[in-house]
């Protein structure tokens, strides 16, 4: 890999996350909703102010926050803020700042995310791959049909259907939340399990949603390469079925569907925003959910801005592995 | 493309081919059970060679050349089966091994040369490891010197330059990938190699170097080769026997000199005399009508409805392969004795 190619992906990465930062910028600022007004509002509407000290205190708000100003310049401090990961305050949770309530969301939704999207994946891929081995046992190649039909199953209606019967018919598992309720986070083995209890049923939910996709497209890759010259010849060399399914198959049967795990990035947070949501998991979703229906302006930037930077980077990071699982694409 | 050069390829070789045959084919049946029906794509096919031999296999597609090749591998895949008859590679009856003995025996009793050299390395393994894994999966004990040694010595025998091992397919053109074919081939120095249209998807120059390195490798480990190919001028270049399918027989098996002199079939006097000439221009001779289809087959003997010489027997009688006294083999009611 060359240093050419290295800058060149890193300061396309720079255009998007601009792009993606421009338009985060001026969409909410298109609704005509206001969210200190409504605030207030709000407050009025619960007794003790007059409308006067509103306009008043609503301006005297504007003007701490630099809303008053001309939109170009709010742009331009806001692009520099960008740049040093300063989202600004919660006009919601005042005094807590954006990157306080990201880093605390963070977590939930990282963990659960990066375990489901890569079990679903390697499940999916090997049973996608063994469905279409003609010389793998009938059963095996037929475990994959449930999990094609689950497919069709959206994640949140998988997550109700797991709480329904899972947790409160059998009561195998808590119903949502972080961790049972009167526990204090600690370093115990004993919260660690509470914590894992708590996140099956989303995790299977994520992940029963998601396995039938990669199956899908797993078995259609591996029909076509099945039937390649260099299987066939691997073959007539004399090689071992299971180096033939792993270096000759398996191999070249996957350079697509690594493609197809950058490509399902934005869609793996979308389901997840709400199957957290559905489970009361403290995560990123359930966050961007409360800021949305607050119009709380610079969570909402704050968050989808830096899902964005996320699914930029992990598909720069996977462009940059692309090179070293598919040869052909190394001096390009 | 002069005759002289045939003489002194199949003298050589013929001096030093043994008295005993290191491949014989008896009574190979091989059908396809498809939708429309049995389709049988071998018909009793029963051959021997020689140590040291070249045999061409010629036939329009659909006469069965590929599925011997692949019968012989026992790589006939479903709906086809094998449903008769043997083959024997130096002492050994490939159809009495078990699946595991059977993969053993592939490249390193008889080796097989794929046809669509261009996609038939894997596109992400240098061509060294899949030399290495070749070697491994039949040679457990083989010391890592002694792999490289191998590897290094196959590749000069085709003529490539050792630094091959390191480089990956896409780096290499079609004839440099099909001599890595071939050197994969010859790994393990097996007694019979069947090379698969190996030349077809090259430009005539480097086609002639790639027979040039398949006869040179050949003289120096002394297997039996089964060229197939259309290519009959290839063949005349190169072979010491050419055998001639037709719907799944073998119709004709004789020495270059025979089948280009006084080809006895006549569907092989069809197909010599369909060959341009340079003494005589003009329209070139096809051979009228077409390859029946193996599903449908005619009566009798399967070209009776093309050939000029067809007798009332031929539509009835299917005929069995008659040895004339120079040793070739012809399947036709012509020869037939008292006739």
């Amino acid at each position: 890999m060359n240093f050419k190619l290295i800058a060149k992906r890193l300061s396309f990465l720079v255009l998007v996350i601009w792009a993606a930062s421009t338009i985060v910028f001026f969409v909410p600022r298109l609704s005509p909703r206001n969210a200190i007004r409504e605030r207030f509002a709000e407050l009025a509407r619960s007794g003790g102010f007059a409308p006067g000290d509103i306009e008043k205190l609503i301006a005297n708000m504007n003007q701490q926050f630099g809303l008053d100003k001309p939109l170009l310049e709010q742009y331009w401090t806001y692009l520099g803020n960008i740049v040093r990961m300063d989202f600004g305050y919660s006009l919601n949770r005042y005094p807590a700042t954006v990157t306080d309530i990201i880093s605390q969301a963070l977590p939930w939704t990282f963990f659960l995310l990066l375990v489901t999207t890569i079990l679903s994946f390697i499940i999916g891929n090997l049973l996608g791959a063994v469905s279409a081995w003609p010389k793998a046992p009938r059963w095996l190649r037929s475990i994959a049909t449930p999990f094609v039909l689950l497919t069709g199953v959206p994640p949140v209606i998988m997550g109700v259907l797991l709480l329904f019967f899972i947790g409160f018919r059998m009561k195998l598992l808590p119903l949502g939340g972080a961790y049972s309720i009167g526990v204090v986070p600690n370093w115990s083995l004993d919260f660690a399990l509470d914590l894992l209890r708590h996140q099956l049923l989303p995790g299977l939910a994520l992940i029963l949603g998601s396995v039938g996709g990669w199956v899908l497209s797993m078995r259609g890759m591996g029909v076509t390469i099945q039937g390649e010259d260099y299987v066939n010849f691997a073959e007539h060399k004399g090689l071992t079925g299971g180096r033939i399914f792993r270096d000759y198959y398996l191999r070249n049967t996957l350079l697509p569907q690594v493609t197809g795990l950058a490509l399902a990035l934005g869609t793996v947070i979308t389901s997840a925003i709400i199957v957290e949501g559905l489970f009361g998991l403290p995560g990123l979703g359930t966050v961007l959910n409360n800021a949305i229906r607050a119009n709380d302006f610079p969570v909402i930037y704050g968050i989808v801005l830096f899902i964005t930077i996320a699914i930029a980077v992990l598909m720069a990071v996977l462009e940059f592995i692309y090179p070293l699982l598919d040869p052909r694409v190394r001096n390009q | 493309m002069n005759l002289a050069s045939t003489d002194t390829a199949s003298g050589r070789n013929a001096g030093r081919a043994t008295a005993e045959p290191v491949l014989s084919v008896n009574d190979l049946v091989v059908t396809y059970y498809t939708d429309l029906g049995r389709a049988r794509a071998l018909d009793k096919v029963s051959f021997t060679l020689k140590a040291g031999t070249k045999m061409g296999m010629v036939g329009e597609s659909g006469s069965g050349k590929s599925t011997l090749a692949l019968a012989m591998m026992r790589m006939i895949k479903p709906p086809g089966r094998i449903e008769g008859g043997n083959v024997w590679v130096g002492g050994t009856d490939l159809q009495a091994l078990s699946e595991e003995d059977m993969r053993k025996a592939r490249l390193s009793k008889i080796a097989y040369i794929p046809q669509g050299a261009m996609n038939s390395l894997n596109p992400v393994m240098r061509v060294g490891a899949q030399m290495v894994d070749a070697i491994k999966s039949h040679l457990r004990g083989e010391s890592a010197s002694a792999i490289n040694d191998r590897c290094v010595w196959a590749l000069k025998s085709v003529d490539l330059d050792p630094s091959v091992f390191h480089m990956y397919p896409h780096e290499l053109s079609g004839g440099m990938k099909q001599r890595v074919c071939i050197a994969i081939g010859i790994l393990l120095r097996p007694e019979v190699i069947i090379a698969d249209e190996p030349t077809s998807a090259l430009d005539v120059v480097t086609q002639r170097q790639v027979m040039e390195t398949i006869d040179k490798v050949q003289d120096e480990i002394n297997s039996a080769v089964i060229l197939i190919g259309h290519d009959m001028g290839l063949m005349a270049q190169t072979m010491d026997h050419v055998a001639v399918m037709y719907a799944g027989r073998l119709v004709e098996l004789a020495t270059v000199r025979e089948m280009f002199t006084s080809p006895k079939h006549p569907y092989s006097q069809a197909l010599i005399s369909s060959l341009p000439t340079l003494d005589n221009k003009g329209q070139f001779k096809g051979i009228p009508g077409l390859a029946p289809s193996l599903l449908r087959l005619p009566t009798g003997c399967a070209f009776h409805p093309r050939c000029p010489l067809a007798s009332d027997r031929s539509r009835t009688e299917k005929p069995k392969v008659n040895v004339l006294p120079g040793g070739q083999l012809v399947a036709c009611h012509l020869y037939d004795q008292g006739n």
